[in-house]
Parts: structure tokens; sequence; C-alpha cells
């Protein structure tokens, strides 16, 4: 039964980092970046949501959306003064900008905000579901979180593989040069990938901090980087490959950190991603690409 | 270079002027005119390395020519992106097959429709009637143009899954679901055999008559160039050498030169 809790607890941390996993994979999969400035995005949602509910008193439900505007507005800036700029540049330049905009953005909230902690309130009334007798207990929290990934998977996946914008970021993800000759506005579809992962990132920190009640300026970092493992461990570009690789991952943190160690819990995680990655460089789901000589 | 032997005043569908590119020091394309009009074939030869595929990134926009200019319907394309180039009308399919291979049939030529389709973002996050209403008519017309390809049978198969001379058959499809005035082939008939070669010059023939547009295009096969443009011209070494109706291409003692060697 413990190891069923466990179970629950791991899918509901692995909901949240496949939620920011979708952020770094669909942006990498269209504009071929990794968006370094993804966790700190994450940061400034949930700095946005804790002002809402706390300074403006507005209930749970309007400053997730609140977050959610603001963190689309910054990711679309952000692609728009930094990255696309350098849309011809070398992919190091990208990646250096990208790191230069996640210290930006760290800086920035401590200079404003300052360093300290501020304590997140809590968005449910907390307690757990009691199962089998009280046997298993299920925080409502888990479940939340759970219900949301879900949620927001089937929507990605439908408006992936039904609507035509979704159709031409497929087509951008393949081929930008054929993309651009077939009329599609592949700037455009850019933007509106970084808009949509900006989105997730917001709800995204929402869950995160409901669970972990904290906010500071670089809160950001470890989930973004969990979430990025998570992405690569799915195969980077892959949207049901961040799905499993987020659920996956938080599965094998608590697992650790309930059964062998809480300070190794992390080293762990990594170690996994060392081991799939060297039996399959692409990922758990990503295609094997053939470069184009 | 002798001017073509009709005067025409209608205006053609596309007018390059002097059209030129240099990449460095080396001059691809040099004093290139070209005019194509309606229902039109017009076929681009010339020995391998000769500027062709150049020519056909020139007037997509894909490179910016160094001089010369380009006009479309009478509208000067200059300035244009690659996007409103295709917007304003031309369309192109590839040397190289580039069809998104994990993409279906269908969705392949929807694609193409980008350019028709009007909707904003808003409309499709919150899936308004109008949103509704452009995503059913562009799979209507999708499957529309399908049916002329024979490939309806295939429209929810990935087009990597379809054999090559249907995937190149895609590939036109997918170009004329943008709506172009001018068509370019860039070696449509490139690895076919003789009976597919056979099919798709009557596909190209039918393109002409049913949807009434120009086409250039660009091909090694002789029998099919000499068999479907009204007419030719031939590059070599980027410049034009001769420009013509397919007999007199065929008669003339320079192109035989550049194509056999002295």
């Amino acid at each position: 039964m413990a190891l069923l809790s466990y179970l629950i607890s791991g899918l509901g941390l692995g909901s949240v980092y496949a939620i920011i996993a979708l952020g770094y994979t669909m942006v990498y999969g269209i504009a071929k970046m990794l968006n370094f400035a993804h966790g700190d995005v994450i940061m400034i949602g949930a700095y946005a949501a804790f002002f809402a509910m706390t300074r403006f008193g507005l209930p749970v439900l309007l400053s997730v959306l609140l977050s959610m505007v603001v963190c689309t507005v910054l990711g679309v800036v952000i692609e728009r003064l930094a990255y696309k700029p350098l849309r011809q540049a070398s992919n190091l330049s990208v990646l250096i900008t990208a790191i230069g905009v996640s210290y930006l953005l760290q800086n920035g909230a401590q200079l404003l905000w300052s360093s300290s902690t501020k304590v997140f309130p809590s968005i449910l009334a907390g307690g757990s579901l009691q199962l089998f007798g009280g046997k298993l207990s299920v925080s409502w929290l888990s479940i939340l979180t759970i219900l949301v990934c879900i949620a927001v998977m089937v929507c990605l996946t439908l408006f992936v593989n039904k609507t035509l914008t979704g159709k031409a970021m497929r087509a951008c993800a393949e081929d930008k040069g054929a993309a651009l000759l077939m009329g599609i506005n592949v700037d455009r579809i850019i933007s509106i990938t970084f808009a949509i992962g900006s989105g997730l990132a917001a709800i995204a920190a929402v869950l995160f901090c409901a669970a972990y009640p904290s906010v500071y300026p670089t809160l950001g970092s470890m989930p973004g980087i969990k979430a990025f493992t998570a992405a690569v461990f799915g195969g980077i570009g892959s949207i049901p490959g961040a799905f499993l690789g987020g659920l996956l991952l938080g599965i094998i943190e608590t697992l650790a950190k309930a059964y062998i160690s809480t300070q190794l819990a992390d080293a762990i995680v990594f170690a996994v991603l060392i081991i799939v990655l060297l039996i399959k460089p692409s990922g758990l789901l990503g295609r094997k690409i053939s470069e184009k000589v | 270079m002798r001017e073509e032997m009709k005067t025409d005043n209608r205006i053609p569908v596309l007018e390059a002027e002097d059209l030129g590119i240099d990449f460095g020091g080396l001059t691809a394309v040099n004093n290139l005119s070209l005019k194509i009009y309606d229902n039109e074939i017009v076929g681009l030869i010339g020995p391998n390395g000769a500027g062709k595929t150049t020519v056909f990134n020139l007037l997509t926009k894909v490179y910016e020519p160094t001089r010369g200019t380009i006009k479309l319907c009478g509208q000067d394309i200059g300035k244009m992106t690659t996007v409103e180039v295709n917007k304003a009308g031309i369309a192109r399919t590839f040397q190289n097959i580039r069809l998104f291979m994990n993409l279906s049939v269908l969705d392949n030529v929807i694609t193409g429709m980008h350019n028709t389709v009007v909707y904003g973002l808003t409309d499709s996050l919150f899936r308004t009637k109008k949103f509704r209403e452009s995503e059913k008519l562009a799979e209507e017309k999708a499957r529309e143009i399908l049916r002329i390809f024979e490939l309806e049978d295939k429209a929810d198969v990935p087009a990597g899954s379809l054999p090559y001379g249907e995937q190149r058959r895609l590939e036109i499809a997918r170009a004329l679901a943008t709506e172009p005035k001018l068509l370019l082939l860039d070696e449509p008939a490139a690895g076919m055999n003789p009976q597919e070669t056979e099919e798709l010059m009557k596909t190209i023939r039918f393109i002409k008559e049913h949807f009434g547009i120009a086409i250039l295009l660009i091909e090694h096969d002789m029998k099919l160039v000499m068999g479907i443009c009204e007419r030719i011209t031939v590059l070599n070494y980027g410049a034009m050498l001769a420009s013509g109706t397919p007999a007199e291409i065929q008669a003339n003692p320079q192109v035989i030169k550049a194509y056999l060697g002295e």
C-alpha cells in the first residue's frame, strides 16, 4: 500500500515535470533551440500568481489565468527580443543568449521582489482522499495535478493533430524551408509555440508552488532542469515523450526518496537519464534523426 | 538573344528581367529574362550546375537577387519575403522531395492552405464558428485536390510511406493547394520510369487545362520537355543560352554544343 501511495505522489510530481517539459520539447521541436530561460518563466508565473492571490486577493482560478497571461506575454516577448534576431545565428549563440535571459529574469526578480522567500498560499482545502478504509491516503493536490496534466495533454494533442495551426507547427518541425515555401509564416508559428509553452509554465508554476509553497527568485531552476531532463529522457521534440519522461522522472524521484535516500534522489534521477541516453541516445520516444548532408 | 515571335499585349504571369545573383565572386545566374503567360508551360533546361534551381530560389525569394526585377502579374515582388511571394501566387516543388513525411497525405495538402484560410489564433483557441468552418472548408478542398491526383484513398497514411511516384504527385498537389498563378516544378520526372513519366506528362497537361495556370519546369528528361513545353529557355553557366520553341531549341547549334561538348 505504501508503494501505491508513493507511486501516486510520484505521478503528481511527474505531472508537473511533464507540463514544464512540454514547453522545452515544443520549442525544441519547432525552433530547434533549448530555451534555458523556461524555468525562470515558471518563477515569474509563480510570483504573478502569488501577488494575484495575496496582494489583489483574487480567487485561485482567476490568479492562474492572470499568471498564464503574464507568462504567455513574457514568453512571446523573450522570443521576439532575444531569440528572433538570432534566427540565422549558430545554435551556440542562441543557447548562450537563453542562459543570459535566464540570469536576467532571476536577477530582475531579486531586484524587484528581494531574495527572501515568500510563502505561497494554499490553493486547495488540503487533506487527502482515504481509500481502502484509510489504508491508502492520496492527497487531493496529487489528484488535481494528475488531472490537470491529463487535460493539458489531451488538449495539446488535439490542437497539434487536428487544427490548421497545429499541422503547420508539425510541418515547421519537419522542414522550415519547405513550410515557408508553402506559405506558412514560420515566425508566427514560433511565436505561438512560445506562447503555448509559457502559458503551460504558469499552470505548472501554480501546481508546483501548491506542493512546495515557497516563492523565491531561483525557484524555477530545479524544476526547470528536471523537466528538461524529462524532455530529453522521453525524446526531445516529442510531445508524448515529454509526457512519459515527466511522469517517469517524478516516479523515479519519489521512489528514490522513499526507499533509497532523500539526499541521493536527484543524483539517482540524473544517473537514470545518463543510462537511458547511453542505451537510446534519442530518448524513449525520440525518433532517430539522420542529418541531411 | 532573339525576341519572342508573337507580340503579346497580355500582362505576363511572370516577367523576370536581367535577373542575376552572385555568391561572393561567383556569378551563379546572370542576365536572365523570362516571360511566362497564363496557361503556358515553359521549360528551363541546361547542363548540371547551370543554375536552374538557383533561378527557382530567386523567383521564390529563398535567395535575394543581386540584380534585376521580378514581376508577378505586373506586380513587383522584389521586396517580398518567401511567404509573401507564395501568397502572391508562386508555388513550387523540389528536386529532392521535401514533403512533411510524418504528416498524413491529407495534412500535407492542408498545410498548403495556410495563406488562403484566414482565422486568428484566438479563433482556434476558442474554436469559434469561423474557425470550425474554415477548418472544414480546408479539409474539403484538400480532399478535392487529392481526388484530382488520385490520392484520395491514401489521405490518412503518412506521406513518408507513399511510393516515390505518388510522393512526387503529392508534392504537386500540395503546391496547388496554395492556389498559385505560377507553378514551379523542379525535375518532376526525376527517378521516374517511362510509364510514370508518361503519366506525369498527362498530369501536367491536366493541371494547365484544369487550373489555367502558368507552369515553369526544370527537367532533364528531354522527351517530357519537348513533349509538353510550348517554349524552352536554355541556361548554361548561369547565362541564358537560347530561348524558343522546342523545335528551335533542338536545332540550335549552341545548345547542341553545350549539351554534347565540342
